[in-house]
């Protein structure tokens, strides 16, 4: 039997297939738990999903362009903690915001020069950031989370427009921008030669250098804004925060359809992904299934995720391909 | 006609190492010259230097009559320089468009692009070179000779002025070459100017208009093709003659030698079946066919990569049952790659490292270490043996010449003296002047009695080297040709499924 090649294009497609995913789970999962489609539950996982979902679109950006980060995390507590203390030390909102940005901003500059100029292992570098960065949010902030934060900067992560927290709409909006970038613009779409073939990439003159740095920029000011959000969310900005996040954003992105061998991903998929995990612990919580089975139940999806995928060794896929 | 590029006085060293010396050269408008010489000749720098990879340390270029100076191969192509490299440059997880246009893509509104265009301009591109490949195609699903294809029409998109093929016909299939050389022709005729860089004397001969020898990094000859034969331009090629580049095979009475391999109805689900065939003690057998004939499939497959799902092999008579390349090389099989990069060699190790690594058991002592007193003094007496020539042991086998390394295959092999030796494309990307050593290395290790399989896409190397062929066609072996028999009409029948005695179908 032959398919029409446009809906085998599409199945092919991981959106596609993960956005079937997600309808069976929730269609199941209403029919499991009656807490489960309400409106509040609903914007719940969304909102639990915010910083997740922010920071996976910068990692399927990187991923694409071949890179990583496992810095975010770190980047996700500098946020939220250098723009706490410039607020409490008086900076008005708006300004403490950009500054507390432009930080993380530096620790993307960073990551993207050791890796694009010094050639260090994305991994290895990253890695030594996650340290050096979560060394820093606790050195400036001796260690102590910022409390009692101004209600002018915490409305930015409480209040509501068109009856969705605001939050949530920032996310989808983001979704949205760059997912039509990413797709269709001349200048990011460079980071996907650059991650499938870097070589070609440079000798059809793309500045793979800047194109590297840049994507680095992008995850962490991504994380710095998420960051930001949290601490307005909750009014306080936690020195422990984002620990271990970098681990669920990877999953996350490779659920998404991103691939850890550079050239693939799409900022829908990142979104998906994110989603499905918050369905995902969702519905487990409301199943009352034990919080201890929630990291098995995931990494037996990633591992799922990836043989739907089609792994396969590589002699056999070479020869596929002759 | 006038001259589109010139250069003069090209020089350019690494270090001490003298790559290129004093080379001058003029191309024509509408001409393709045929640039040649031996791997380490110097070729691939002067290649460099014209497209801008490198900076000449001395000389001059010429373009249209000016002078220029390239600091990046966006230069070069920018005046008019277009160069398809041997490996790849594509992207494969993107389309067909995305390739031809790399970092080329139509925009509008700024920097967003125009989808419909991109796919406009590619399918006419396409139209134009007459491939059968859509634009909207992933270059993962192509075969690798599309992906060349692909490859040279992203080059020819730029409208360059001189186009530089590398080696642009060793993954293509006959009749991909015989467009490509179409395409040639008509670009030709248009004006566009051709560096055909090939290992393929024939093809010299029948594309280009003038040769170009170079040798140790001298320019040696530059003449019209029309004045040379074969064994004028080995000859200058190596600098020496090479009487008979395939060597002389030894009198040998096969029928009186025992069957050394016997492979009977063996089948593999999914891409052949029921194929029997024997090798006797002391035989060259080749096994020729196009490219996706099957013929490496079949052989992987003989050697547990996968493992063949029924049938019957014998070793010596004795049955062997082979699940996985161990088993292979324990009941007396070796087969050598036709991929040495990627499944061949261990590119970032030593030439010491690769040369043990089929029988590391040999080279390790009680305690289970690796002596690295045995596996040097067996690494510089093999690296002798085989004229393996300016390196160490030390040195990694990614840096040495295509010949070299195909050596190192060699080496690897057969100093573990497996029965019969599979070799796969056995000279595919190696100079003349290696051919012949590798051909003489077979035909020794034939002789002190072992079988070979040699499955080769080169017609003249299967007839030069073997005592007898297969022919496969479409996963079947349709012809089986005794050296009498031979004749490139015959094999190329075959090979398209066409008894070339009856004229009928094979299937």
């Amino acid at each position: 039997m032959k398919m029409p090649p446009l809906l085998k294009r599409t199945l092919a497609q991981r959106e596609a297939t993960l956005t079937l995913v997600i309808l069976v789970m929730v269609v199941s999962m209403t029919f499991a738990s009656p807490y489960f489609a309400s409106w509040l539950n609903a914007e719940s996982i969304l909102l639990g999903m915010t910083v997740e979902g922010m920071i996976t679109i910068g990692m399927v950006i990187l991923l694409v362009s071949g890179g990583l980060d496992l810095s975010v995390g770190s980047t996700v507590a500098l946020g939220g903690v250098a723009t706490g203390l410039l607020l409490t030390a008086g900076v008005p909102v708006p300004l403490a915001i950009g500054l507390g940005l432009s930080v993380c901003a530096m620790v993307g500059l960073v990551n993207g020069v050791l890796i694009a100029f010094f050639d260090i292992n994305p991994f290895i570098g990253t890695l030594g950031m996650l340290l050096v960065v979560r060394g820093i949010v606790l050195i400036i902030s001796g260690g102590q989370s910022v409390l009692n934060l101004p209600e002018s900067f915490t409305a930015i992560g409480q209040s509501k427009l068109f009856g969705l927290q605001f939050p949530i709409i920032f996310l989808l909006v983001l979704t949205l921008v760059w997912d039509v970038v990413m797709r269709n613009s001349r200048f990011m779409r460079q980071s996907y030669y650059v991650g499938a073939n870097e070589k070609a990439a440079r000798v059809n003159g793309i500045n793979v250098e800047l194109v590297k740095v840049l994507n680095y920029v992008i995850i962490s000011v991504l994380a710095g804004a998420a960051g930001i959000f949290f601490a307005a969310r909750l009014g306080t900005a936690a020195v422990t925060v984002g620990t271990g996040i970098e681990m669920k954003v990877i999953t996350a992105a490779i659920i998404g359809g991103a691939s850890l061998s550079g050239g693939t991903g799409t900022i829908i998929g990142a979104f998906l992904g994110a989603l499905f995990m918050g369905i995902l612990s969702n519905s487990l919580n409301l199943l009352g299934i034990d919080i201890y089975w929630q990291n098995f139940i995931t990494g037996v999806t990633l591992i799922l995720a990836i043989l739907a995928g089609g792994a396969r060794p590589n002699w056999l896929r070479r020869k596929a391909a002759a | 006609m006038a001259s589109t590029l010139k250069a003069s006085g090209l020089s350019k060293s690494f270090g001490t190492f003298k790559a290129v010396q004093d080379i001058s050269l003029e191309i024509k408008e509408g001409e393709v010259l045929a640039l040649l010489g031996e791997n380490g000749a110097g070729k691939s720098t002067l290649t460099n230097l014209l497209a801008g990879v490198l900076s000449p340390d001395e000389g001059e270029i010429w373009i249209d009559g000016n002078e220029t100076q390239f600091h990046s191969p966006m230069d070069a192509q920018a005046a008019g320089v277009s160069v398809v490299f041997q490996e790849l440059t594509l992207a494969a997880n993107l389309t067909v468009a995305e390739n031809i246009f790399m970092n080329r893509q139509p925009t509008r509104w700024g920097n967003l692009i125009d989808w419909r265009k991109l796919r406009r301009q590619s399918r006419e591109a396409l139209e134009r070179m007459q491939l059968k490949v859509r634009p909207t195609d992933l270059v993962a699903d192509l075969s690798i000779g599309q992906r060349q294809e692909i490859e040279i029409l992203k080059a020819i998109t730029s409208n360059p002025k001189i186009m530089i093929l590398d080696e642009p016909t060793s993954s293509l299939t006959e009749d991909e070459i015989r467009l490509l050389f179409d395409n040639i022709r008509r670009l030709k005729a248009e004006g566009m100017s051709f560096v055909y860089i090939t290992h393929h004397l024939h093809e010299v001969f029948e594309i280009s208009d003038r040769v170009m020898v170079l040798r140790d990094g001298r320019h040696i000859a530059t003449r019209p093709t029309v004045e040379l034969d074969e064994n004028a331009i080995i000859s200058l090629m190596v600098g020496r003659e090479i009487q008979d580049l395939y060597g002389t095979p030894s009198a040998k009475n096969l029928a009186a030698k025992p069957v050394i391999f016997r492979a009977e109805n063996i089948s593999l689900d999914g891409q052949f079946e029921d194929l029997s065939f024997a090798v006797r003690e002391t035989e060259i057998l080749g096994i020729s066919g196009l490219v996706g004939a099957g013929r490496s499939e079949m052989a992987l497959s003989l050697f547990g990569m996968p493992h063949l799902t029924s049938g019957r092999v014998e070793i010596d008579g004795k049955p062997a049952t082979i699940r996985s390349p161990g088993e292979a090389m324990d009941a007396g099989l070796g087969y050598l790659t036709e991929d040495r990069k990627n499944i061949g060699l261990f590119l970032s190790f030593p030439i010491r490292a690769n040369m043990v690594s089929t029988q590391l058991k040999r080279f390790t002592n009680r305690l289970g270490a690796i002596e690295g007193r045995k596996t040097m003094a067996f690494t510089q007496e093999a690296m002798g043996a085989y004229n393996i020539r300016n390196a160490t042991p030390e040195k990694p086998v990614g840096a040495l010449s295509g010949g070299n390394q195909q050596k190192t295959l060699f080496t690897m092999w057969m100093s573990k003296h497996p029965r019969v030796l599979i070799v796969d494309e056995p000279t595919r990307g190696v100079d003349v002047g290696a051919k012949s050593e590798i051909y003489a290395r077979i035909r020794e290790f034939a002789d002190s009695g072992h079988g070979v399989i040699v499955i080769s896409s080169d017609m003249p190397e299967i007839m030069g080297l073997c005592d007898r062929t297969l022919v496969m066609h479409q996963n079947k072996i349709v012809g089986d040709l005794n050296a009498e028999d031979f004749s490139e009409e015959r094999i190329l029948s075959f090979a398209a499924g066409i008894n070339p005695w009856t004229k009928e179908t094979c299937l």
